[in-house]
């Protein structure tokens, strides 16, 4: 661990890749362990799914294994789209056998016996090195008496299917569609068995935790966001780059480390997280208990048309939104047309009253994540920069 | 199973767990407003028009989709709900082209009834770009598709796939470009579809309708040099009153007929001749294959042998079961043998040149549009049925006559090819064909009646999807002594899902019929595709009695004994299967493929 002022509260870490582990014996050792131990551990770290959405693990392993049933799947969530992220990519590119040992282990604790790696089509290129890691781990996985066996499944380039029953949809051949919750993947996922689906860095970590404990893991972060996480900056940074830093900091430490001296807004969380005006750097924490994040921290310098900024992030989701459901599908249409109208003054400034009452429709209304996050980025660009918007 | 207590709007509602919320409100008293739900199809949950608030839940729920919970508090009216529900229908409005005055869906239009409801005051919102440039597929002979007044619910999408087995619709694209596409972005008229029209009869827009006729038909009514004939489909009578303020079941014979003097038709005639011919031929067609099959051993000879007065279900088994048309009786459809007939054997009686004769037919069903388009028919020499007007079409052209058609007298249809039997009217039901086919062959093997109380086939009848009966053939008549201790295993099917397990069955061997009766549509003929909107199955139910007891009331309830047929074969086509039936009555199919 690095301290690099005495006040500041960003550390970087370096649990998922500055250790050399022997991921098969960290697994071997796990597979010893009784799997509530197990479960206990992970829900003792407070590690939280870390694609953003932050469910507890250990809480969705305990489901997924007391669901009934022989045959359940445990997928890796590796359809990293959120613009701004790409620590997935770094991490099935240096550390794979530690998201396939965390598969295993996974698999190990809640009985399924097939673990899916659903990966991003955009990643493609690294499908034939991962299925050559898959081989051997495979192999290793029978030589350890596992049960337990790994295959990959690509995406094809669909936003929504990092959603995970669109994710589920999309394995099964179908289009990539969110499906209406209840029933969770837990109680019917993939083929309409239990189905846990954890993002890639979620696995490694809760390999890890089994390694280090969760005390360990604890350790680092805050009560409610516990351990550390790994970030994907870019933008107007001299530093762009992954980096695996304490959750719970400050956002005014993390753009003292990353900006370029001239921040003036950072997008936490993606398109899909929400837009930090400088003021409100030094109110700001990262994690759960101020903006959760999937690791997507973009920087924007005072040369930046945040208007653009918003301009681009809503293309993104009128191109992006599977088009299901209305709200999403059409709102997103909307407030792009919107923020037109404006900007070209064939709408007064007061409908962006309007396109904030239609984003907050969609965030109760809609029927999967995308649509109800859209609003996010649009109202906290539209509140901290109106005058970029209007004029 | 057991009970699930929750309140809405505080009233306190107890309903099995399993059923949704919207099926709780329903049981309360209380009205969601919905636009992809459909009785007759699977949860989509995609239009989120009924969204309602869940107390200490994060978002709205759609309550069309939301299984009930124990102590869940709802509320259907609360100020989120309201905003939200009006916001939906304000984006849906922005995406469809509100054309409405011009809309052939004018006033039966869902979306229009609920912004009625709930959007009463115009919107801020900006209509889609996409509304600008939009185009209309007209090129199916039974279908119109317009794209822009398409709100993507996907109730086409859901009843083609899941009740019919084609997926000729399916969602394509994503995000602002997702649209309902025919296969491959292919005109209508050039993909896998059937044309039953079981997609616009449940479109909540205007975005599937049918290829109406009515302008033409209104023409040829004004023309003084042309006699216009119109026939009418068993199916019609008992629902054709739904389109104009009565309910469903009941049953508008005499007052149709009436009205359809008024429009001006010079002969109301009833497909029911015909289906009474054709309960002749291919009663004939059965028994001789049977005999060819049994007794000379002939392989060339198909069994079983399916029906075919289904032009839905003819399409599909074209596409999906070519090697199967020879098992397809050759008999054309009702509305066929009329439109045949109609150009020749009522011409001669009638001393009237077919050239001048407008065929005009009323049918329940969109495929007969198609059906009557086909190139094959046309053997009276000229284009044997003109125009197929729908149910719904009728029940428009009564209206813009300003016919207060309730207050119609009862009128009987003219003769000649106006009188029938009970057993033709039951062809508008599931079975209906299988049972009528039955009461004739079963006499004509032994000389005695079908054993069954009141000529009622009990076993063909009902609403389960596949239905399969036996009889046992005892007591034959000389002719027919090799049938003697035969068991007769008939299978009946409605809906082309329910059809594709029974070929599927028959495929790989699993099925041994002598005698299958498929109907395209949910409920036979009855749900048809151009039958009034809505349509649920107590809809149907209740057509489907409405069916049976205009059977039951029929002075006479075995074709074999229709005055009018006997005639027609002693003057005109001398017997079934003759030659002048062969030329007038039966038809070829044409092998289509699955794509």
């Amino acid at each position: 661990m690095e301290t690099l002022t005495n006040n500041s509260t960003l550390r970087k870490t370096d649990l998922i890749f500055g250790r050399e582990h022997d991921t098969l014996s960290l697994l071997k050792e796990a597979l010893q362990r009784e799997k509530d131990e197990i479960i206990n551990e992970l829900i003792e770290s407070g590690l939280r799914g870390r694609g953003g959405a932050g469910f507890p693990t250990g809480l969705k392993w305990k489901f997924a294994k007391s669901a009934p049933g022989n045959e359940k799947y445990i997928v890796c969530n590796a359809d990293e789209g959120e613009p701004g992220t790409f620590k997935d990519r770094i991490i099935l590119e240096k550390a794979a056998d530690k998201v396939f040992a965390g598969m295993a282990l996974g698999g190990y604790v809640t009985g399924a016996r097939h673990g899916i790696i659903y990966l991003r089509g955009e990643y493609s290129w690294m499908r034939n090195s991962l299925l050559l890691k898959i081989d051997d781990m495979n192999t290793a996985f029978k030589q350890l008496g596992l049960d337990f066996i790994l295959e990959i499944r690509m995406g094809s380039g669909a936003y929504v299917c990092g959603e995970e029953t669109a994710l589920i949809e999309s394995m099964e051949g179908k289009r990539g569609e969110p499906r209406n919750k209840p029933p969770f993947p837990v109680a019917k996922g993939f083929n309409n068995k239990p189905t846990i689906v954890n993002n890639v860095e979620t696995l490694v970590y809760a390999l890890l935790i089994s390694h280090l404990g969760a005390a360990a893991f604890a350790a680092f972060g805050t009560e409610q966001s516990a351990g550390t996480k790994l970030f994907s900056v870019s933008g107007d940074t001299p530093q762009a780059g992954v980096y695996e830093l304490e959750l719970g900091m400050k956002l005014s430490d993390f753009v003292a480390e990353f900006g370029d001296g001239d921040t003036k807004a950072v997008q936490v969380g993606g398109a899909s997280g929400f837009c930090v005006p400088r003021r409100k750097f030094d109110q700001t924490i990262i994690g759960f208990e101020g903006i959760p994040t999937g690791g997507s921290m973009m920087l924007f310098n005072s040369h930046r048309s945040m208007y653009h900024v918003l301009h681009n992030y809503l293309e993104f989701f009128v191109e992006e939104s599977c088009g299901q459901c209305s709200p999403c599908r059409v709102g997103c249409q909307q407030l792009l047309l919107g923020i037109e109208a404006i900007k070209a003054r064939k709408k007064p400034a007061s409908y962006l009253k309007e396109l904030i009452r239609i984003a907050d429709t969609m965030r109760l209304a809609s029927k999967c994540g995308l649509g109800q996050s859209v609003g996010n980025a649009f109202d906290s660009i539209v509140e901290e920069f109106k005058e970029e918007i209007i004029y | 199973m057991q009970n699930i207590r929750l309140t809405i709007n505080s009233i306190p509602v107890e309903i099995e767990a399993g059923k949704t919320i919207l099926d709780a409100a329903k049981k309360a008293g209380i009205s969601i407003p919905t636009l992809c739900h459909h009785p007759d199809l699977c949860v989509a949950g995609n239009c989120r028009v009924c969204v309602v608030e869940q107390l200490g839940a994060r978002t709205l729920q759609a309550s069309c989709a939301v299984p009930v919970s124990e102590g869940m508090e709802i509320s259907t009216n609360s100020a989120k709900v309201q905003r939200a529900r009006r916001d939906i229908l304000e984006l849906l409005l922005s995406e469809h082209r509100s054309d409405c005055v011009n809309c052939y869906k004018n006033n039966q239009c869902e979306l229009q009834e609920l912004a009625a409801k709930y959007v009463f005051s115009s919107s801020e919102l900006i209509p889609l770009p996409a509304l600008q440039h939009y185009s209309i597929d007209a090129s199916s002979s039974s279908i119109i598709k317009d794209d822009s007044k398409c709100i993507r619910c996907q109730r086409c999408v859901r009843t083609c796939s899941q009740l019919q087995h084609i997926s000729a619709l399916a969602v394509a694209n994503k995000g602002s470009e997702q649209k309902i596409s025919a296969f491959m972005d292919k005109p209508m008229a050039n993909v896998v579809c059937t044309n039953c029209g079981q997609c616009v009869n449940r479109c909540p827009t205007g975005a599937l309708t049918e290829r109406n006729y009515i302008t033409e038909v209104m023409h040829a009514l004004h023309d003084k040099n042309k006699h216009v004939v119109v026939q009418t489909a068993p199916a019609v009578r008992i629902a054709l009153g739904e389109g104009l303020g009565f309910a469903p079941g009941e049953r508008v014979t005499g007052k149709m007929v009436a009205a359809l003097k008024q429009l001006g038709f010079d002969a109301v005639l009833d497909t029911d001749f015909t289906a009474d011919l054709t309960i002749m031929e291919e009663g004939t067609e059965l028994l001789t294959r049977l005999k060819k099959v049994l007794v000379d051993g002939d392989t060339q000879s198909a069994l079983p042998m399916t029906t075919s007065c289904s032009p839905g279900w003819i399409k599909f088994i074209e596409h999906k079961f070519p090697e199967f048309l020879p098992n397809v009786s050759t008999c054309k459809s009702p509305q066929q043998m009329f439109g045949a007939l109609a150009k020749t054997y009522y011409a001669q009686k009638r001393k009237l040149d077919p050239a001048n004769i407008v065929s005009v037919s009323v049918m329940p069903c969109t495929a007969k549009k198609y059906e009557a388009d086909r190139p094959e028919m046309r053997d009276s020499g000229f284009k044997d049925v003109d125009y197929v007007l729908t149910t719904r079409e009728l029940a428009r052209m009564i209206k813009m006559a300003g016919i207060d058609f309730s207050a119609l007298a009862d009128l009987s249809y003219d003769s000649i090819m106006g009188t029938s039997t009970g057993a033709a009217v039951i062809f508008g039901a599931t079975g209906g064909v299988m049972e009528a086919a039955l009461r004739t062959a079963y006499e004509i093997i032994t000389g005695r009646e079908v054993p069954f109380e009141n000529l009622n086939i009990q076993p063909a009848r009902g609403m389960e999807g596949v239905r399969e009966a036996a009889v046992k053939i005892e007591g034959c008549e000389d002719n027919w002594k090799f049938l003697e201790g035969a068991v007769l295993k008939v299978a009946i099917a409605h809906g082309l899902t329910n059809a594709y397990k029974v070929m599927q069955a028959v495929k790989e061997g699993r099925a041994d019929y002598h005698f299958i009766e498929v109907m395209a549509c949910p409920g036979g003929c009855l749900g048809g595709g151009g039958q009034p909107m809505p349509t649920s199955a107590e809809i149907r139910q209740k057509r489907a009695e409405a069916i049976y007891a205009e059977d039951a009331g029929m002075p006479l309830r075995k074709s074999h004994q229709n005055p009018e047929i006997l005639a027609i074969y002693d003057e005109f086509l001398e017997k079934p299967l003759g030659h002048q039936s062969h030329k007038l009555l039966h038809t070829v199919y044409v092998e289509r493929d699955w794509n």
